[in-house]
């Protein structure tokens, strides 16, 4: 096998990091999923729209603000460093950071199509056999989503370990810290290392082409349709 | 004739009204007021047109929609004031809406037991073996709701609402979305309903079979307002409403059984005005039994018809003439003995036999309807 013990390096920080911010992600964008699909509020719009960005803006942009805001002049920066965390740029949890905000679109999004297909009728249908709210989030609400669950976990880590833009900008290129598979990549093709590089590729295009499919096998709402 | 439906003990009539409601919301192109007071006991239609607002009037019953200013009060306890509005999740009632909503992440009996462990078991009245006993359910309890008909649908969605022991049931138009073998399926089960339930039940509905069926009182509800509230029979029979009934008007007879006739295959029902003759019925004698007269099945004459084939002929007298939705037909008012009847004559012969408020005519009935 064609694999340095960098590249293993690569990729073991790659999984640590895209399961990491998947965990993240269904903690942070489920609360965020379900407001956005059920508020009539007029910041609808506006932070679907803050939440769907990444999907247009070009990684290096949105790396860019994310470096300014986390460095030591940043409002994000003075806040880790006054709670004794010093700063995030150049350092794995800094990733972790920009990887959530890169990949948040890739699973709010599902979250939220999921919890609007359920539609308020289970809901209701709950309340009147005397759930309350969180008990009819938790015992309707997700058991129902869990399709869209499945999917925004795929598409939020396979898009975590897909980002290159985003590291090169917060993470630089730390071995075993910051260096994730796609940086490698790029490393052995500035070096020449061809046989290198075709070796992490290949792998990146099974998992990508893996991840993928099981979407269809494994989500019951697509094999119906 | 119809076939005889089921067996029931007709309940007392309703005594005092325990159910207050006062809701008034206004949308763009739909208003809701009323001031209702709604009978404690048995089943009362929330009955009119779609758009009248009597899903709305539920719903705001139930506490799904919140109306600001709305007052409601359930056996004294108040659900909605000024000051307070209490939840759906802790109103005691149960709900059932016009599609089942089943949980399809849930078995069918995970469904039912769904709202009944919510229940503390000391508030618990109707155990779930008697729900899944009145609605007829025991044999699809471990299937998944997907694998259930439209019917057997509804009928574990009535079962799941009966097993958190509610105070009061509401029903949103329970047989609107099914074909009309499947409410015959159904029907029965809410007559039981009807008759095992010690609790109010409001009924949604637009089908005026249904209402002439289940109903013990009627609410007519017309953009939104009351129109007319009352009992069954006399509501059925005020000819100010035929708008709201349409071809469908008829009244209503309550009555025993006092002889069935194996010969002729009939059955003899006495109510207060003389006795009628149906199909032979399976009912015991002496059973309660509620009858539908449509107004196009009673025709009139000034002298008694002799050697005629009609079996049931009535001494009545005439109460009041309205004019009917179709051009050249009246509706006739009629008393018999006490029990009101409609007929539905032509206006020419009306204007021929000179029938005018308190004429005295034979009504001549040629088909009756057996509801239960």
């Amino acid at each position: 096998m064609g694999l340095t013990d960098a590249d293993l390096g690569a990729i073991w920080l790659t999984l640590r990091l895209a399961t990491l911010v998947t965990v993240l992600l269904l903690l942070i964008g489920t609360p965020i999923a379900w407001w956005l699909s059920r508020t009539r509020s007029w910041l609808k719009g506006p932070i679907g729209a803050v939440v769907a960005l990444p999907l247009v803006l070009p990684p290096t942009v949105l790396g860019f603000y994310l470096l300014v805001a986390m460095g030591p002049q940043g409002f994000v920066g003075h806040v880790t460093q006054s709670l004794g965390f010093g700063l995030l740029p150049f350092s794995f949890w800094g990733l972790v950071v920009a990887s959530v905000f890169y990949s948040m679109p890739f699973v709010v999004q599902p979250l939220q199509n999921a919890f609007e297909a359920i539609g308020e009728r289970p809901l209701e249908a709950a309340a009147t056999l005397r759930a309350g709210p969180w008990d009819r989030f938790f015992t309707v609400a997700l058991p129902l989503a869990k399709p869209g669950f499945i999917t925004a976990s795929v598409l939020g880590f396979a898009h975590t370990v897909g980002e290159f833009g985003v590291v090169l900008m917060i993470g630089g290129n730390i071995p075993d810290k910051t260096r994730v598979v796609s940086v490698q990549i790029y490393d052995h093709v500035e070096a020449l290392e061809y046989p290198q590089a075709h070796w992490l590729s290949g792998i990146m295009l099974i998992f990508s082409f893996l991840v993928l499919l099981s979407l269809y096998v494994f989500n019951p709402n697509r094999r119906k349709a | 004739m119809m076939e005889p439906v089921a067996a029931s003990a007709v309940r007392a009539e309703a005594g005092t009204a325990v159910i207050r409601a006062r809701f008034k919301l206004a949308f763009a192109n739909f208003a809701l007021d009323v001031d209702l007071n709604l009978a404690g006991r048995g089943v009362t239609a929330l009955f009119g047109h779609s758009g009248s607002g009597k899903t709305t009037l539920l719903r705001c019953i139930a506490g799904l929609e919140r109306v600001a200013g709305g007052e409601l009060s359930v056996n004294g306890a108040v659900w909605q004031n000024a000051n307070s509005f209490v939840p759906t999740h802790r109103r005691p009632l149960g709900y059932v809406f016009q599609e089942a909503s089943l949980f399809s992440h849930l078995s069918v009996r995970q469904n039912l037991e769904y709202g009944m462990k919510r229940v503390p078991s000391a508030l618990r009245r109707e155990g779930l073996e008697a729900s899944i006993e009145m609605l007829g359910i025991g044999p699809l309890l471990e299937r998944a709701t997907e694998a259930l008909s439209g019917g057997e649908r509804q009928r574990v969605a009535i079962a799941r609402a009966i097993a958190v022991s509610p105070q009061l049931l509401l029903l949103d138009e329970p047989l609107a979305s099914l074909d009309a073998s499947r409410k015959q399926e159904i029907l029965p089960y809410l007559q039981r309903l009807h008759d095992d339930l010690d609790i109010p039940i409001l009924y949604v509905s637009h089908s005026p079979d249904e209402v002439a069926r289940l109903a013990d009182h009627v609410v007519l509800l017309e953009r939104g307002r009351v129109v007319a509230q009352g009992d069954l029979r006399a509501t059925l029979a005020r000819l100010d409403l035929t708008a709201a009934f349409g071809d469908d008007m008829g009244a209503v007879i309550e009555g025993t059984i006092g002889e069935h006739d194996d010969s002729d295959h009939l059955t003899r029902i006495d109510f207060a005005g003389g006795s009628v003759y149906a199909s032979r019925c399976t009912e015991a004698l002496g059973s309660r039994m509620r009858l539908r007269v449509q107004a196009r099945d009673v025709s009139l004459a000034v002298q008694k018809p002799e050697r005629t084939s009609i079996l049931n002929v009535f001494e009545a007298r005439v109460v009041e003439l309205a004019d009917a939705a179709v051009p050249g037909q009246v509706f006739v008012k009629l008393d018999v003995g006490g029990t009101p009847l409609i007929a539905r004559i032509s206006g020419r012969s009306c204007d021929q036999l000179r029938i005018e408020p308190g004429a005295s005519v034979w009504a001549q009935v040629k088909s009756v309807a057996v509801l239960r």
